[in-house]
């Protein structure tokens, strides 16, 4: 008899079918009260991984050897004083609009805007600097503080519309984005269009009190990144240990209990936006004032740093604490997206692939962190009658009221 | 069908149903007795293919059967009727009835789906229209929808989960009746519940489980009361005069007699709440409140009877602050809070008062809302669920910058912990962790230290066990000693009867009567509650005698 009779297979198949029709393999999804914090640094590092993973197959695809390009990456970012420079640099509006994210993450306002919000930032930075007309001194100060405001505005728009029509602010924020980046295209075309630029579409240089001073030979504005790391701290220490951070945790937790606690969702949401907002405005002013000293494309300002922000935000799991970390991390991925493009030919929306994988992936990683797969074997014999498995002497039964919901527990 | 030493263990290492077994006849009804947590439902649960278990099997007319799935259950002749009904409340019984029916045309067949309804309608004695949308129906109409729902797919073995805890009591009758009915025309019925006055009325032999095994079985002339209380309890002498006062239908008045009878010095008479002609809308936009008015002094206990669970939640709500008023006059401690008229010339600036839901809580008044989801932040520790109320205060918060003082927290934290029996690992534990006990005895440890005025207490043992309620309820007896006026809200009659001082009894959004329980007729008043309940006017008055 061949290996490959038929009968003899059939005869394995069937031995199989009546082995798999006795053995049965559960798998169960059990609810997990919440995750530690080993549990959650390593379902991020999971999903950084896997991200790395694919893309190293898009690397692989673009016919560039992936060990090679993760070698080129780490050096253009992290390599040298310069490459860490960059880094920091790209960092710092990352750090300014995440901090700002995390509290309105916290609060389970979900601020897709925070693109729009840094570009009216630099607008009003903009604004300052070129037409308002005051003595040098004051233009820095100015144009911090009215580019908060301006991108506090931005996000209170959405912030209102919420609060008081129930508009879904995923929606109302995302689009503000497309129209600041309108307005600032209509500026930079228009009524603020350079003189002495001809005709490339920018406005004129900024005057030089208006430039925000850099650390020795490096492209960091220190004013920013002092004022992004203050910024974690401050937030951490509002959310943590002040009332309004309490509300503000309370609200997000659970809105009803926050509603029966008596605690106003109006006023919360006021003061969580207009940080949010005015964070990202921040690094718009940043960016404007510290980086390019003009108002140009509202992509090349902003770079996509508000949605970047979001997976800064997200991967520190709404911890401003932790945010200078991921935000840290994702300038190293940005400064490696330069490296990419320019010492192997890769597109820089790579660096924009990546960060949506690793998004992808953390999102995903949730599931694993908020339920444990078990699996269990047991034999079952119709014949037998009673199958062994583990069951011990029965535990003290704690009583589950209605406050399971998971399906596969019940009540009992 | 039978039950061969099935267990079944949950994650956690919690076992819920340890080596069970017993055998059900056909055509009786077999009553599944047991508390809270006792396994009775994962066991059905598991009969009905929505659990797997981890050992054991299930003998179907003396045929072993793997139910994988509530499909394989249906296509086995099981049906079920679940305590919290499926039913969508937008759609025609009909539609209900049909829904995912394999099989089914393209050009769904209702109009033949409804002459088979109405046959099968006539059959069991289960009265309802096949064209009216379920919300229209009332919890009994609901309740038969489901029966049929199951008939209609074949079932010969029917089990119903805890039925009788949404009806009024002439409905109980009626399904108790027509459960026995069905049984004689050859089905068989499960009935669990913790009802040891129904399963006595309505079975032919009853099992009891406690912890996860099954203690017992016997037929229904063998058993009684206070045996079948020690099997659900076992020896201890506290708990099984607990579960009898719990789990009977005739004592309760009595013995809350005997309570009101030491604390009726403590009636002081001043009044606390004043409600005037209040209507509020609910959440559909219909009226919810319809001019319903009553008082509450100092010291007394009003218990809220209806059978509509939203009613009463939204008149606990239009009290507290947290939903409008539309029109009416709400006086706490003599403080106007509410103060709505659409008549410009009652005397008031077309007067629109109505406080924010805060200040009505510093006026002294504590709510124990019904679902403790809503009252608790899971993610949150023990001493930051205790101050949820007080943190905007000195001296937990000081300063223009609110800086709250976590130690103070803590040390309330431990004091609470200890003095309400709260079992937690420390007073950081994010309240997930706690048991369903524990985070209501958390709930009660908030909004009772403030030694509040007015305690509108909403449903507040549903879902525990029996040692949980009793402290609850002892607590609340407590409460009305140190001279608190309470509202007491529950769907539980026995829970009523035996805590309040008076009843008030709305239907409909409307009060239809109100008890006073003091000297009263326990068999007397039950039914005028009953009759009330449903909606029949005039059979309550200020006195039952």
């Amino acid at each position: 008899m061949g290996l490959n009779s038929p009968s003899l297979v059939r005869r394995g198949l069937g031995r199989f079918k009546s082995l798999l029709a006795n053995v049965r393999i559960q798998v169960q999804l059990e609810p997990l009260p919440s995750p530690s914090a080993g549990a959650i640094l390593l379902a991020s590092v999971a999903a950084l991984l896997l991200a790395v993973a694919i893309s190293s197959v898009i690397f692989w695809a673009y016919g560039v050897s992936p060990l090679r390009a993760w070698g080129v990456i780490l050096k253009g970012s992290l390599g040298s004083t310069f490459a860490l420079a960059e880094t920091t640099r790209r960092a710092i509006p990352l750090l300014l609009v995440g901090t700002g994210l995390a509290l309105s993450f916290k609060f389970l306002f979900w601020n897709i805007g925070a693109e729009g919000q840094l570009l009216m930032g630099a607008v009003a930075a903009t604004w300052v600097a070129l037409f308002s007309g005051l003595p040098g001194p004051l233009l820095i100060p100015m144009m911090f503080l009215l580019g908060l405001v301006a991108g506090a505005l931005w996000g209170l728009i959405a912030a209102a519309l919420r609060a008081t029509l129930k508009v879904n602010e995923v929606i109302t924020t995302l689009m503000m984005n497309y129209i600041a980046a309108d307005i600032v295209l209509y500026l930079i075309h228009g009524p603020w269009k350079g003189e002495q630029k001809w005709g490339f579409a920018y406005t004129d240089t900024f005057p030089e009190q208006a430039w925000l001073g850099t650390i020795g030979n490096t492209r960091i504005s220190w004013v920013t990144l002092a004022c992004g790391l203050a910024t974690a701290v401050l937030l951490w220490f509002l959310l943590m240990r002040t009332r309004y951070g309490f509300e503000i945790r309370v609200i997000g937790a659970n809105p009803e209990a926050g509603r029966l606690a008596g605690m106003s969702y109006t006023k919360a949401a006021l003061l969580v936006v207009s940080i949010s907002g005015g964070l990202a405005g921040l690094a718009g002013v940043g960016e404007v004032a510290g980086v390019h000293h003009l108002l140009r494309h509202p992509q090349q300002i902003s770079l996509g740093y508000g949605y970047l922000g979001i997976i800064v935000a997200w991967l520190a799991r709404a911890n401003p604490l932790a945010v200078p970390l991921t935000a840290f991390l994702f300038g190293a991925i940005f400064a490696g997206g330069d490296v990419m493009r320019v010492a192997l030919g890769l597109p820089f929306q790579v660096v924009s692939i990546w960060g949506g994988l690793i998004l992808l992936f953390l999102i995903a990683s949730e599931l694993l962190l908020r339920y444990k797969l078990s699996f269990s074997f047991g034999r079952l014999h119709p014949r037998a009658g009673v199958a062994s498995c583990g069951c011990g002497p029965s535990g003290r039964l704690e009583e589950q009221g209605p406050d399971s919901t998971s399906y596969s527990y019940g009540s009992r | 069908m039978e039950f061969r030493e099935i267990c079944k263990r949950f994650p956690g290492g919690v076992v819920a149903n340890d080596q069970i077994s017993f055998a059900i006849e056909r055509g009786t009804v077999h009553a599944l007795l047991g508390t809270n947590g006792a396994g009775k439902t994962t066991l059905m649960n598991i009969l009905y293919g929505l659990i797997r278990p981890d050992c054991g099997q299930i003998l179907i007319h003396g045929q072993p059967e793997r139910i994988y799935s509530p499909r394989r259950a249906i296509e086995l002749g099981i049906g079920m009727v679940h305590q919290h009904f499926r039913l969508i409340q937008s759609h025609t019984v009909v539609e209900n009835i049909i829904l995912g029916l394999r099989g089914m045309p393209f050009f769904l067949p209702t109009r033949r789906a409804e002459r088979e309804i109405r046959a099968l309608s006539e059959r069991y004695g289960l009265a309802v229209d096949p064209r009216a949308k379920v919300w229209q129906l009332s919890a009994g109409e609901q309740q038969r929808v489901e029966i049929l729902k199951a008939l209609y797919r074949g079932a010969e073995i029917l089990i119903l989960d805890e039925p009788t805890s949404v009806l009024t009591p002439s409905e109980v009758d009626e399904l108790l009746a027509t459960l026995r009915a069905m049984a004689a025309q050859g089905h068989t019925i499960i009935f669990i519940t913790h009802k040891l006055d129904e399963a006595l009325r309505v079975a032919d032999r009853l099992t009891v489980l406690r912890d996860g095994r099954a203690v017992g079985t016997l037929p229904a002339e063998e058993a009684t009361p206070e045996g079948l209380a020690r099997m659900m309890v076992g020896r201890d002498p506290d708990q099984l005069r607990s579960t009898l006062r719990l789990h009977r239908h005739r004592e309760p008045i009595e013995d809350g007699l005997k309570s009101r009878s030491s604390a009726s010095a403590s009636a002081t008479g001043a009044e606390v709440l004043v409600v005037e002609d209040l209507w509020a809308l609910g959440d559909m936009g219909v009226p919810a409140l319809r001019g319903v008015s009553f008082t509450l002094a100092a010291g007394e206990i009003l218990g809220i009877a209806g059978r509509c669970r939203p009613r009463q939640r939204e008149l606990a709500e239009v009290i507290c602050g947290l939903r409008p008023a539309k029109r009416g006059r709400v006086v706490i401690c003599g403080q106007e809070v509410i103060n709505i008229s659409t008549n410009a010339s009652a005397g008031r600036r077309g007067g629109k008062s109505r406080c924010s839901p805060r200040r009505i809580a510093e006026l002294g008044v504590a709510h124990i809302p019904e679902d403790r989801r809503l009252g608790l932040v899971d993610s949150l520790g023990i001493d930051a669920n205790l101050i949820l109320k007080s943190y905007h205060r000195p001296p937990l918060s000081r300063g223009i910058l609110g800086l709250i003082d976590w130690g103070a927290a803590e040390r309330n934290a431990r004091r609470l912990i200890a003095e309400y029996g709260i079992v937690a690992p420390g007073p950081r534990t994010p309240i997930a962790a706690l048991s369903g006990g524990n985070r209501q005895r958390v709930l009660l440890a908030r909004e009772l230290s403030s030694k509040p005025r007015l305690i509108i207490a909403a449903h507040p043992t549903y879902g525990l066990d029996v040692e949980a309620t009793e402290q609850i309820r002892r607590l609340l007896r407590e409460e009305r000693a140190r001279g608190a006026a309470i509202l007491l809200i529950s769907e539980d009659l026995d829970e009523l009867l035996s805590l309040s001082d008076r009843v008030l009894v709305l239907f409909s959004g409307r009060v239809m009567g109100e008890l006073r329980l003091d000297g009263a007729d326990p068999a007397v008043v039950r039914e005028r509650i009953g009759l009330l309940m449903a909606g029949v006017a005039g059979a309550g008055s200020a006195g039952a005698r």
